[in-house]
């Protein structure tokens, strides 16, 4: 068990294209780091740096106080787990198991104990002497997981590691993931793209854009104050609502022109967008306005009952926005509709898109 | 699946067309020339061509009791299991090699093919002009070196010369199939073996080599086939079987007792046992190879 710390860490490929921008990031000793991000924004890259299987071009990766830079993969005490598993096809469960801890040289004895254990942990034990063919997508899960555990190594690594599963089995193995990680309290870095994924599994969680860190918080820190718009957008499903404003002397304007009343709300002169979760609109019966938060029209577009709730699609000011409702939705399509966003719940982004 | 993805021809007799050519070429080129050499196999002619008897199993008897032919059987074994094993041996590593070279991969790989497009005569003659004794180049610097280099006395150097030449001309071959064979194994198994703790060696042989397995029986049979029955050019360019009988292997023997020798109907007989070792090699491909070494 150990702590990882990232310093100033960077990627420049040969093409000069730089992957990984200067990223810190720690990570305290039994933590759970989910990097998240839309594909290229270097957090596979950067998880493969933290493994020894990409060389680190600038700054420090330390493990356990240890600055690993120099260290070959073998040496760093880490295990991995890909996503397509690399299991290896010619060995049976067992021995794919038990190859890493033959390879540093462990008794036969000791294999035997530590494999047959992590196989109990997993329920493998009925197909250790089977091969990674002849196992269904989630036991073969099963089985790069339990490679990684019998190791006890001090940092797990995880490269998409569900994302080739179908989605039930995927929810499943999350929490089965999640709990493991718990009970075993080793240090993890998870990379997914999906990010109900990394909400739910995420101690501390790493929003990552085009090779830099754009928010590191716990999930729901970020989930309620997201620094930027690419976090706002990314983080959430449906996104939040992003709607472009601009301020004058009498209140706000959106792009087709219509005014809107903006008490207390300060708005800087160059634009910006008010930003605001599909959850957390108030559908008004009436047509007055609300005290304390923000009214719009919304001109419904089309809805989309899930069952548990409907999701309502239409524009404001002739943005494209999203509205949740509990239950099932009395509108139509062409319906106007009154929306109050309360104003503790209100987004600010400049026009820079950082937050306000 | 054969019967939910069968064609229907609304013509009866258009996919018998269709298939005529191939029929054909595959009718003339092989089953008659293979029916002559059985129907040949069982018969004795005189010198000159001018009766004909029939003599049953005699002429197969005759043959395998011969020690020519038993000879030739085991330069051919030692031969082909030399060739089939350098040439393996020297493309594993070559591919190995072009693996890991990241600039100029195509180059080096195209470099690298080049030899299986030379013709075996002329591939012979190339070796034959380095390594010929009295004109070689090669030749002379051995010799000057003070190591007495005379295929054309010493069977042995003369079975080292063809092998040489034999394996040359398929390592591009062999090459080709390692390079796609490493191709298709998943680098991330490389990776997860590094992070278990294996060094490349290691690695090598635990991983690596064992997933290449199919490729390796593949090329396994196809080296064997390549050397019994596709060296001729090189042997009758470089050695033409001798000294004495020593590079005489039972293709070439074919070749020398039939239509050197003119002993047709022995010719014949020798011809019909290598056809049935060409059906055994063939069965044990499809067998094992094709079956069994495969890793989904």
């Amino acid at each position: 068990m150990a702590n990882v710390e990232l310093t100033n860490v960077r990627k420049v490929y040969s093409s000069s294209v730089e992957a990984v921008k200067g990223i810190n990031i720690a990570i305290e000793d039994g933590a759970l780091c989910v990097l998240v991000g839309p594909s290229g924004c270097g957090k596979s890259t950067l998880l493969r740096m933290i493994a020894g299987l990409e060389s680190i071009t600038d700054g420090t990766v330390k493990i356990d106080n240890k600055v690993v830079n120099e260290l070959g993969p073998a040496e760093r005490d880490i295990a991995m787990v890909f996503q397509n598993y690399a299991l290896y096809p010619h060995m049976k469960v067992y021995d794919n198991m038990a190859y890493g801890l033959r390879n540093r040289g462990m008794p036969k004895d000791q294999i035997d104990k530590r494999v047959k254990d992590a196989a109990q942990i997993l329920e493998l034990t009925q197909l250790l002497e089977r091969r990674p063919k002849e196992l269904s997508g989630g036991q073969r899960q099963r089985v790069a997981m339990g490679r990684a555990i019998v190791r006890s190594p001090k940092v797990f690594l995880f490269d998409e590691p569900l994302s080739n599963l179908d989605a039930k089995l995927r929810g499943q193995m999350r929490v089965e993931i999640k709990n493991l990680q718990r009970q075993l309290g080793v240090t993890s870095v998870y990379v997914t793209h999906d990010q109900l994924e990394a909400m739910t599994l995420a101690d501390i969680l790493v929003v990552m854009n085009a090779g830099s860190v754009e928010q590191i918080g716990a999930p729901l820190d970020i989930y309620e104050k997201p620094a930027s718009t690419f976090v706002a957008s990314f983080i959430g499903a449906p996104p939040m609502n992003l709607v472009p404003v601009t301020a004058d002397h009498s209140g706000l304007v959106l792009k087709d022109g219509t005014r809107i009343g903006a008490e207390g709300l300060s708005i800087p002169a160059t634009g910006s967008l008010i930003g605001f979760r599909p959850e957390d609109l108030e559908v008004s019966a009436g047509t007055d306005t609300h005290i304390g938060g923000l009214a719009l029209d919304l001109k419904v577009q089309g809805v989309e009952p899930v069952g548990a709730e409907s999701y309502v699609y239409g524009t404001i000011g002739g943005e494209r926005v999203v509205v949740r409702v509990p239950g099932r939705s009395t509108s139509n399509t062409d319906d106007q509709l009154r929306v109050i966003i309360p104003k503790q719940k209100l987004h600010l982004f400049g026009a820079d898109g950082k937050r306000i | 699946m054969a019967s939910s993805t069968r064609v229907t021809f609304p013509n009866k007799f258009l996919p018998y067309l269709l298939l005529a050519p191939q029929l054909a070429i595959t009718a003339i080129f092989f089953y008659w020339p293979a029916s002559q050499a059985i129907y040949q196999s069982v018969l004795r002619e005189d010198p000159f061509g001018l009766s004909t008897q029939f003599v049953g199993l005699d002429n197969f008897r005759r043959v395998l009791g011969d020690p020519n032919y038993l000879n030739s059987l085991q330069v051919t074994v030692i031969f082909s299991v030399a060739t089939a094993l350098i040439a393996m041996a020297l493309a594993l590593l070559l591919a190995v090699m072009a693996d890991k070279v990241i600039r100029g991969k195509g180059i080096y790989r195209t470099l690298l093919i080049w030899p299986y497009a030379v013709a075996p005569a002329i591939a012979g003659m190339l070796w034959l002009f380095l390594f010929n004794p009295s004109m070689g180049t090669l030749a002379y610097l051995f010799r000057s070196t003070g190591y007495n280099w005379d295929p054309l006395l010493n069977g042995d150097q003369a079975m080292v010369l063809i092998v040489s030449a034999a394996a040359w001309k398929q390592i591009s071959y062999n090459f080709l199939f390692f390079v796609a064979g490493l191709q298709s194994i998943p680098k991330s198994l490389i990776e997860a073996a590094a992070i278990d703790g294996a060094g490349e060696t290691k690695r090598f042989w635990t991983i690596v080599f064992p997933l290449l397995a199919p490729t390796t029986f593949f090329l396994l049979v196809v080296n064997t086939v390549y050397a019994f029955f596709d060296t001729f050019g090189i042997i009758h360019a470089v050695t033409g079987g001798g000294p004495g009988k020593a590079t005489e292997t039972l293709v070439y023997k074919v070749y020398n007792d039939g239509f050197v020798n003119l002993i047709l109907g022995d010719s014949a007989a020798q011809s019909v046992i290598l056809m049935i070792i060409v059906i055994g090699l063939t069965a044990i491909q499809f067998r094992y190879v094709e079956r069994k070494v495969h890793y989904g």
